[in-house]
């Protein structure tokens, strides 16, 4: 049955993409665009929209899936401003691509909802805070915005209301660390984007000292549906809350998928919350590539950690991959990898991304994150001892804000896929130490190091 | 001896932002209620006209947003993306060598380019025509292998197409 419902399933914020000229504000508005925002702004108080976004239970599309309307509820009453809004373009997780993917093809979707969350949030001034590596979606988010100041959607006195905004691009440096919400707000401010401790959390005291909500691009054209379509049509769309959790706000609506790795056909799909990993694989990735089988998939991100090829009826919604030991579900970025990956390859890569990625701030992150990548280059130079196992696996453990060792979340996402890989594929490590290192694999003395390694 | 920055690109005094950087920089004031916020644009604004960000450049981006040097060469070196001591080449290349990239042959790509240019990653040819680094994930996994030249997205690499780009980079 849940074939059917899948390739029943028609695209709602991918819907435009393929149109010709999809990013321009004429295409937009022949589809209907700019209709729900010109209607909130004469019928509906700010209090009302927000109101209606909370009732959605939209959980933010960013990574952590905190609900986005409980999150403007967050800044404080009667503040005399200005209030700031930070839209998350800094995308950088590995394997995901789904914010690009809206912002060139179809900007405009993204800029109707974050007018409308500016509106909902009283803010002034919004910042798309764009990661340097997206020319195209910085050229097409330009003219977006340049046509919707020379339409009066955006400025002093927005469609004739009393609300005025202006929208701002802030191209970013390459640095992955500033899609962290308070690290995004340093490095806006003109720093060095080390993240901030919280509280306060940003909807106090934020961009400029002022409060502040960070959304996520995905998380704005949700936005922008749910005004169009109502919070009943969201609802119908995804898992419900957990019977047996009551904490659990459920899973609702569509999401986008990134597919990538092994697959047939890699691309960014969208279904609703809740599809298994392997019917992403298999219904809209052609299965896994070349006839073979999987080995493993990451579930959201390299972050996230690892699903084992038996873990693939996972559900890709905001409480499955963590059934299964992994972080969660993160961008919803699935990479697959197949039967003649090396794990250790794997580990390897993924160790070196978090070194490098690694801002410096906490020392258990910094060392932990170089650490894990000096062992795993010393086991792949044939000099590993099973003993680098528990070390790896003692840095996974106590890095991140989890253990409580670090102000931010990256060093849990660099703990994670240590965390699963070793568990979950303990006897590849052994395996592979023991064949490539014979006579020292039992070895405990210090060892030497191979040479020194450079992160930059 | 006095204690002077190791390597400048001009001698003391001898101005290296034009009163049209200058301009383009300024052009982002009233964008941001702090002069500081302007950091990272002025960083790019000079970067895209010089291809690289001198210490004297540092100076007189510190002077224009009224901070200390230090201030703007401290937010500079977080990020690995300013070059200081040489311009980087006219085009210059990142190759992906994260997993979706490096699962689809992205780092033996990035070493065949290497190799076939002749430098090391992170390195500008002998004639000054590019410079190729490596990248953490590009945002283009559904492209793997992948790599961003200029302002151009490169798809699906190979050696045959990875080798045609080395003739003639452009981005």
């Amino acid at each position: 049955m849940r074939w059917n419902l899948l390739s029943e399933f028609e695209p709602i914020l991918l819907a435009n993409i393929h149109r010709e000229h999809s990013h321009t504000l004429r295409v937009y508005e022949e589809q209907g665009g700019y209709r729900s925002l010109k209607r909130v702004l004469a019928d509906q108080p700010r209090e009302a929209f927000r109101d209606l976004i909370k009732g959605s239970a939209l959980r933010g599309r960013g990574g952590a899936g905190f609900p986005c309307g409980l999150k403007w509820t967050f800044l404080p009453e009667n503040h005399p401003g200005p209030v700031y809004f930070c839209l998350n373009a800094d995308e950088s997780e590995p394997g995901t691509f789904n914010n690009r993917i809206l912002m060139e093809e179809d900007p405009h979707q993204v800029l109707e909802g974050l007018i409308l969350s500016c509106y909902a949030t009283k803010a002034a001034t919004a910042y798309i805070y764009l990661r340097y590596e997206y020319p195209l979606a910085y050229k097409h988010l330009q003219s977006a915005i340049d046509e919707l100041y020379a339409a009066g959607y955006l400025g002093d006195g927005v469609c004739g209301s009393e609300f005025s905004l202006n929208i701002y691009l802030h191209r970013g440096a390459a640095a992955y660390i500033c899609g962290e919400e308070t690290g995004l707000i340093e490095s806006l401010e003109g720093r060095r984007a080390w993240p901030r401790i919280k509280p306060p959390f940003p909807a106090v005291e934020g961009a400029f000292r002022k409060p502040t909500v960070v959304n996520n691009v995905e998380t704005a054209a949700c936005v922008k549906q749910i005004a169009d379509r109502g919070v009943d049509w969201f609802r119908s769309l995804g898992t419900p809350p957990d019977p047996n959790n009551p904490r659990d706000p459920g899973s609702f609506g569509p999401k986008l998928y990134c597919l990538s790795g092994h697959v047939e056909k890699p691309g960014c799909y969208e279904a609703p919350l809740g599809i298994t990993v392997s019917e992403l694989i298999n219904d809209f990735g052609g299965g896994v590539w070349k006839g073979r089988k999987a080995k493993a998939a990451v579930p959201g991100g390299i972050s996230m950690g690892l699903l084992t090829a038996d873990e693939l009826d996972c559900k890709l919604d905001f409480s499955g991959p963590g059934k299964y030991g992994c972080l969660g579900l993160g961008t919803a970025a699935v990479v697959v990898l197949d039967e003649t990956v090396s794990i250790v390859d794997f580990l390897h890569n993924t160790c070196r991304f978090f070194a490098h990625e690694s801002c410096g701030q906490c020392t258990p992150c910094r060392e932990g994150t170089s650490w894990s990548l000096k062992m795993l280059d010393r086991i792949r130079a044939g000099q590993g001892r099973l003993l680098d196992l528990d070390l790896l696996l003692e840095i996974g453990d106590f890095i991140g804000i989890m253990p409580g060792t670090t102000i931010c979340g990256l060093a849990d996402g660099a703990a994670w896929p240590i965390k699963n890989a070793i568990r979950k594929f303990r006897d590849e490590f052994e395996e592979y130490i023991k064949r490539t290192n014979p006579t020292g694999y039992m070895e405990t003395s210090p060892p030497l190091a191979l040479e020194l390694h450079s992160i930059h | 001896m006095t204690n002077q920055p190791a390597k400048t690109e001009t001698p003391a005094g001898q101005r290296v932002l034009s009163d049209a950087i200058v301009a383009e920089i300024k052009a982002y004031f009233p964008r941001y209620p702090t002069l500081q916020a302007v950091t990272l644009p002025a960083l790019h604004v000079v970067n895209a006209h010089l291809r690289h960000v001198p210490l004297q450049a540092v100076v007189e981006i510190a002077e224009l947003l009224e901070l200390a040097p230090a201030q703007i060469q401290d937010t500079l070196s977080f990020y690995g993306f300013f070059k200081q001591d040489a311009p980087h080449g006219e085009t210059r290349a990142w190759v992906c060598r994260s997993v979706s990239c490096a699962l689809r042959g992205g780092e033996e790509i990035f070493a065949y380019m290497c190799q076939k240019a002749g430098i090391e990653p992170g390195q500008t040819t002998d004639d000054g025509k590019l410079t190729l680094e490596f990248g953490e994930c590009l945002g283009a996994c559904e492209f793997a292998p992948c790599m961003l030249a200029g302002d151009t997205l490169h798809k699906n690499l190979t050696e045959e197409s990875a080798g045609k780009f080395l003739q003639s980079p452009t981005g």
